[in-house]
């Protein structure tokens, strides 16, 4: 789960990060106020759970409270990368002198959590990885260890961080690693960190991402969730137990396990299709599963095609079966449908469908081959 | 022979008392596996499918000389079953719980790496040496004994890709699925080691996926130390970057994890990869024609 940078920034305040003064505001007028109480000169922020804001004109400077609701008139509304923009945060303008990154991730693959720094605040940190790759020092932490204050020292100083802020910084590097461990993070980062010209470092903007895993033990952080930001299908799939990624194909996709359904996608595209989603009903689903996963692709008007592939282990094939038809008896629908289903009790979910008229097929290129042949009519 | 579990193995069940873990302990024990004991905290004494219950790990390898384990109890009390099997001395814990928090995964597999305990998974659906011994939840009707080893990350899709193989004719040594979480126990590279050593084993598969660079350091190593025959395979080509592909490691973040990427490592390998699931039985088939 992504928050906003407001949210982040609040969060590492509270870890003694120092933040610009600022407020969240949904209309100008609240920007104003904002703008006013704050007495000085205004960034104006998009809220939306993108990268790039900055690019697509959602950041813009105002030198005082009327430019403030100029600014965030504009903002406000606009749709960036196709979400809305429904909140800005206000913030305090800071006198940048210079922008560097500071961040935690999670290094898979050494199963560690380590930190990453660089003078080349303020840009994409892939960009400057794959530009610039010595301009990035990295620390890891050993778990029995956490961060240690040396570590952060050797982040400053590979950083080039003058001699003055290192004190600063290593507070800064040692609250965020605390935020990201006791928020189960899998990102926190600090984009710029941003010196001023009386020299403070200052965290300009924040981006956390939260292990959907850990969310069972931070109710605080499910509250922040942005449900409008979500996209509807993806929130009724949630709600569901569903596991599911809106695409912009033409072909519905319902499988049981995540693998498979990736590999169900591909081969839909091998094939000259495109996937219309990634739609996993997970292990074991029933049938009241399986008919809320059929509703929700049915509701996509692009689907010209559902493709159902279904490799029967704990899931089993009458299950599924059952759960079709039970959609099916409520949607009125002429979209083609190919069953392909495989495995545990898969010859009685197939007598189950078979008044059903569907396309049946037997291997996956022969199912992915006839989804694709179906959207485009050329099956009945 | 096979790697990691067979006729020798001595099974304990984590959570046998719930309804998962029943079911499965009797699916095992319909295989062929020797299912020793079973543990779940408080119910000491009783008996499932005709397993002992033992109320701690300790005592249950104590009593029955179980030499193994799978996990099947909920996300928020597993990290503390893999740790309670490898602190009583289980050389190999299988967890197939999905949903444990990636920094607990963390303390958990520090922990195991000193004590040179195996851990495959978690988020995982165990492995099986067929006509031998299943451990965790793969369909024991799709394998059957033979020479192709297979590693995979994912669940359903390779039990495809043993199902393409056996509709072939062609059996398998031994399935091990590693698990889809970000921080697991088994990488590809030490299934891979063992692959090799294994005598039964002629040809390998690799199913591999978006998200992480396990699949990279995989082609790295097979290069450089496998002599056997590898074909792989990578989902998620049509994945975008950002959104998780329901497993909690099937992301692609900051350039990284991209199914091109996987693919251009192993072809830089001398790794086939084949283009769709069904395409790796003929490939294997191929190889052994």
């Amino acid at each position: 789960m992504n928050i906003h940078e407001y949210q982040a920034k609040r969060l590492f305040a509270r870890y003694d990060i120092p933040i610009p003064g600022g407020d969240v505001a949904t209309t100008p007028q609240e920007a104003r106020q904002i703008a006013e109480k704050l007495g000085v000169p205004v960034v104006v922020k998009a809220q939306v759970l993108v990268g790039g804001r900055g690019k697509a004109g959602g950041i813009k400077l105002a030198r005082n409270p009327d430019e403030a609701a100029a600014r965030a008139e504009e903002i406000l509304g606009m749709d960036i990368k196709g979400l809305t923009v429904e909140k800005v945060l206000v913030d305090e303008a800071a006198d940048i002198q210079d922008e560097l990154y500071l961040g935690v991730v999670l290094d898979r693959g050494n199963k560690r959590v380590i930190l990453m720094g660089s003078s080349e605040g303020g840009v994409d940190i892939e960009e400057v990885a794959a530009t610039s790759p010595e301009k990035i020092v990295r620390v890891t932490v050993e778990p029995l260890l956490g961060l240690r204050e040396f570590q952060a020292r050797q982040l400053a100083y590979g950083m080039g961080l003058d001699k003055g802020l290192v004190r600063q910084f290593v507070g800064i590097a040692q609250g965020l690693y605390r935020a990201f461990m006791e928020n189960d993070a899998s990102l926190a980062e600090i984009n710029p960190l941003v010196v001023t010209g009386d020299g403070r470092l200052l965290a300009v903007d924040g981006k956390m991402n939260i292990d959907d895993s850990g969310l069972f033990r931070h109710p605080e952080i499910e509250a922040m969730r942005d449900t409008a930001e979500e996209d509807e299908s993806e929130r009724l799939a949630r709600e569901a137990g569903l596991s599911y990624v809106d695409l912009d194909g033409e072909i519905g996709c319902m499988v049981n396990g995540a693998g498979l359904a990736m590999a169900t996608m591909d081969i839909v595209k091998l094939y000259g299709g495109a996937p219309a989603n990634f739609l996993d009903i997970g292990g074991g689903a029933k049938a009241d599963k399986v008919a809320a996963a059929l509703r929700i692709i049915l509701s996509d008007p692009r689907v010209k095609a559902v493709l159902f592939n279904i490799f029967g282990g704990i899931t089993r094939g009458d299950e599924v079966a059952r759960g079709i038809l039970e959609a099916l008896s409520e949607i009125q629908t002429d979209v083609p449908m190919v069953v392909r289903l495989v495995g545990t009790r898969a010859e009685e979910g197939r007598q189950l469908l078979a008044d059903a008229k569907m396309i049946t097929a037997e291997s996956l290129s022969d199912a992915a081959q006839k989804a694709v042949a179906a959207a485009r009519g050329q099956l009945a | 022979m096979s790697i990691l579990v067979d006729k020798n193995t001595r099974l304990l069940v984590q959570g046998i008392t719930g309804r998962e873990g029943e079911f499965h302990t009797r699916q095992m024990i319909e295989y062929g596996t020797n299912v020793v004991a079973g543990v779940t905290p408080g119910r000491g004494g009783q008996e499932v499918a005709g397993v002992p219950v033992f109320d701690t790990v300790a005592e249950a390898v104590e009593k029955t000389g179980a030499n193994a384990s799978v996990i099947f109890v909920p996300a928020r009390f597993a990290p503390d079953a893999i740790l309670e099997s490898a602190a009583s001395g289980i050389p190999l814990v299988v967890c197939i719980t999905e949903g444990i928090p990636a920094l607990d995964m963390i303390n958990v597999v520090t922990y195991l790496d000193e004590k040179g305990t195996y851990l495959v998974g978690p988020n995982c659906p165990g492995l099986i040496t067929p006509g031998e011994c299943k451990v965790g939840i793969i369909p024991g009707n799709i394998v059957m004994p033979g020479p192709v080893g297979i590693v995979s990350r994912s669940g359903t899709l390779t039990y495809e890709v043993i199902w393409a193989l056996t509709a072939r004719g062609i059996g398998q040594s031994t399935c091990v699925g590693i698990g889809g979480d970000p921080v697991n126990g088994l990488r590809f590279i030490e299934v891979l080691e063992l692959f090799e050593k294994d005598p039964q084993t002629e040809q390998i598969v690799l199913i591999g996926e978006i998200g992480g660079t396990a699949e990279e350091r995989a082609a790295e190593y097979i290069k450089a130390n496998i002599s056997k025959p590898v074909v792989a395979f990578v989902a998620g080509q049509t994945a975008p970057p950002g959104k998780r592909m329901g497993h909690a490691g099937a992301i692609i973040s900051g350039g990284e994890g991209r199914a091109e990427d996987k693919i251009a490592a192993f072809e830089a390998a001398g790794v086939p990869v084949a283009e769709h699931p069904e395409q790796i039985a003929d490939i294997i088939a191929e190889m052994r024609s």
